[in-house]
């Protein structure tokens, strides 16, 4: 397991961090690799602050503990930056997705420095436009798998179409908004990586 | 044709309940085993198994239902973890010693206090001489593997035990990783009918189950049991066999990992012995000779198998997930040292408590173990013979 990818999750109790980390785990899976995907807990309670992992990799995953030094930091919850040191042990080279109507110049100071690469996405507005409810586990799905890049963009929407339809087959309404979450918020990426590409070239 | 697939520790004990159907499942419901009987009971809503579901008041009642249930001839189980298997302690001893083949899927978690719901072997070693077959898993593979195979070791006339298969809570039991699953007609074959030669709802030959011994017999009940306990060793290791036709996947009493020419060696059990083994490749690119004795069956406690396995080594850290309260180490620590003396094998033995309630245990945490062997064994650095792992000062 050395060149596999690592990634944390930080998020609230009740907002869907470790479903999103156990989706992505689903979702590398169908890519033939092998996943991890675990929470851990405190104390159990809504609000409180939790963390979620994924290990990601071409070799058999063995190691069960929690990771210190990862590839991929994504923040479900922007208040957790002022409470959380959500950048320790993030690789340089790494990256860092938030959930904020912030841009990426506003949100820096509240990163300790970090020098990597920073994405910020809207989820809040996102999920309220497309489910009339702040879900923020899905647009944050959908922005890890576009940074990370375990998935391609059609056969990711692909795959959460078919998930969706199992996890949701009591409520199918919701399938529609959530599948437009995940595309709104794989734009954002898509067009922030593009603005990178363009600035250096 | 296995099947690839992804999913917990719990998920995978429950898919391999389902393929078995037992007769009979009393549950109560405790973190972080509580998945289990609830998806077995989805299974059953299902129309999937026909397994008769108890929901019963209390883990007391839920193995007393579990020993009623196996007495009258019905396979049974039954799961739980942390306090859940504390309140059952009193019939867990019936159980074994009413010679009841049940099973527990036990997820473990420590005991209050402080309360926490995390992982670590206080429940199953408290339950350590309660005379039940106790099985670890290192990952959600193992945990479905082991209980496919819980049956055919306990119902083994030869055994006739409870058995226990325990994974780490949280750790495996809520971890989603990759598995590989057996036919469902696979695991039906292997586990096949129930069929036990005594029980009590058979009119044609009427039995007692659990009356009063006197003295002068009681004692030769208890070497009785604790021979079947013995039996149980090779019984384990045909069932593997058998099982490795069918899976690919070879079990024993324990893994020997790298064991073969090293030099230390760590003696752990459960989740943890994956990491252990990351960090022994890690430190072998470096021309470490170093390896892991990844224990899977604790009871019963293979001491001669140990000590044959740690013979060539010169120093072994045994690692407890659990604590003794006796000042002198935990019950890997202490039986490991007795197998080794017994079976005159005078090597270092450091025991090392680790992982507490939930506390982290990483691949750095066995880089600097196996230094402070080394270290011990090439400088005669002191060492503390029995000390925490990551505690903090």
């Amino acid at each position: 397991m050395n060149n596999g990818l690592e990634i944390r999750w930080h998020g609230r109790g009740g907002q869907g961090a470790k479903t999103a980390a156990l989706l992505l785990a689903d979702v590398a899976f169908k890519t033939g690799q092998y996943v991890q995907g675990f929470p851990e807990y405190g104390p159990e309670r809504m609000g409180a602050p939790i963390t979620a992992y994924n290990r990601i990799s071409k070799d058999v995953i063995r190691v069960h503990s929690n990771i210190y030094t990862p590839d991929l930091v994504v923040v479900v919850d922007e208040t957790l930056l002022h409470s959380v040191d959500v950048t320790a042990g993030l690789k340089e080279e790494g990256a860092i997705i938030i959930n904020t109507s912030m841009s990426k110049e506003e949100v820096l100071p509240l990163l300790n420095g970090y020098q990597g690469n920073v994405y910020t996405v809207d989820a809040r507005t996102i999920s309220m436009e497309t489910l009339g409810k702040n879900f923020p586990n899905s647009p944050m799905l959908a922005a890890a798998v576009a940074v990370s890049g375990v998935m391609p963009r059609e056969a990711f929407f692909k795959e959460m179409q078919e998930s969706y339809h199992h996890k949701f087959a009591k409520k199918p309404e919701v399938i529609e908004g959530n599948m437009k979450a995940l595309k709104m918020a794989f734009d954002v990426i898509e067009l922030a990586l593009q603005a990178e590409l363009e600035q250096s070239a | 044709m296995a099947k690839r697939d992804r999913m917990s520790g719990n998920e995978a004990v429950a898919y391999a309940i389902r393929q078995i159907n037992p007769d009979v499942m009393p549950a109560f419901p405790i973190t972080p085993s509580t998945e289990i009987p609830q998806m077995v009971s989805t299974y059953i809503a299902n129309g999937e198994v026909d397994t008769e579901f108890i929901p019963v008041e209390s883990e007391h009642s839920a193995m007393s239902a579990a020993i009623g249930a196996e007495a009258a001839g019905a396979r049974t189980l039954t799961a739980t973890s942390s306090a859940g298997l504390a309140l059952m302690w009193e019939e867990l001893l019936l159980a074994a010693s009413n010679r009841m083949p049940l099973a527990l899927a036990l997820v473990n978690r420590t005991l209050s206090g402080p309360i926490n719901i995390n992982c670590d072997h206080t429940d199953g070693m408290g339950a350590r001489d309660t005379g039940w077959i106790q099985i670890y898993s290192e990952n959600n593979q193992e945990a479905y593997d082991n209980f496919v195979q819980a049956y055919p070791i306990a119902e083994n006339k030869n055994v006739h035990l409870p058995i226990m298969i325990c994974q780490d809570g949280f750790i495996t039991s809520h971890a989603v990783e990759n598995i590989e699953l057996l036919e469902d007609a696979a695991v039906k074959a292997f586990v096949g009918e129930y069929e036990p030669e005594e029980f009590l709802l058979n009119p044609g030959k009427p039995i007692a189950v659990g009356p009063y011994s006197v003295s002068n017999y009681a004692m030769e009940a208890r070497k009785n049991q604790e021979l079947a306990l013995e039996n149980a060793k090779e019984v384990i290791l045909q069932v593997a066999a058998e099982y490795e036709k069918i899976s690919g996947r070879k079990y024993g009493l324990f893994e020997a990992y790298k064991t073969e020419d090293a030099d230390y060696i760590m003696l752990i059990m459960g989740s943890a012995a994956g990491t252990a083994k990351q960090a022994v490749d890690d430190l072998r690119a470096q021309g470490k000779k170093v390896g892991v004795l990844k224990l899977r069956v604790f009871r019963p406690f293979p001491a001669k198998e140990i000590a044959e396995a740690l013979k060539n080594c010169k120093a072994v850290a045994i690692m407890d997930r659990c604590e003794s309260y006796n000042g002198n180490g935990a019950a890997l620590g202490s039986e490991v040292s007795a197998a080794l003396f017994r079976n005159k094998v005078m090597i270092s033995a450091v025991n090392y408590i680790y992982g507490l309630a939930g506390r982290d245990f990483t691949v750095t945490d066995v880089y600097r173990i196996f230094d402070e062997l080394e270290q011990a064994e090439l400088n005669g650095t002191e060492v503390e013979q029995y000390q925490y792992v990551g505690l903090r000062k």
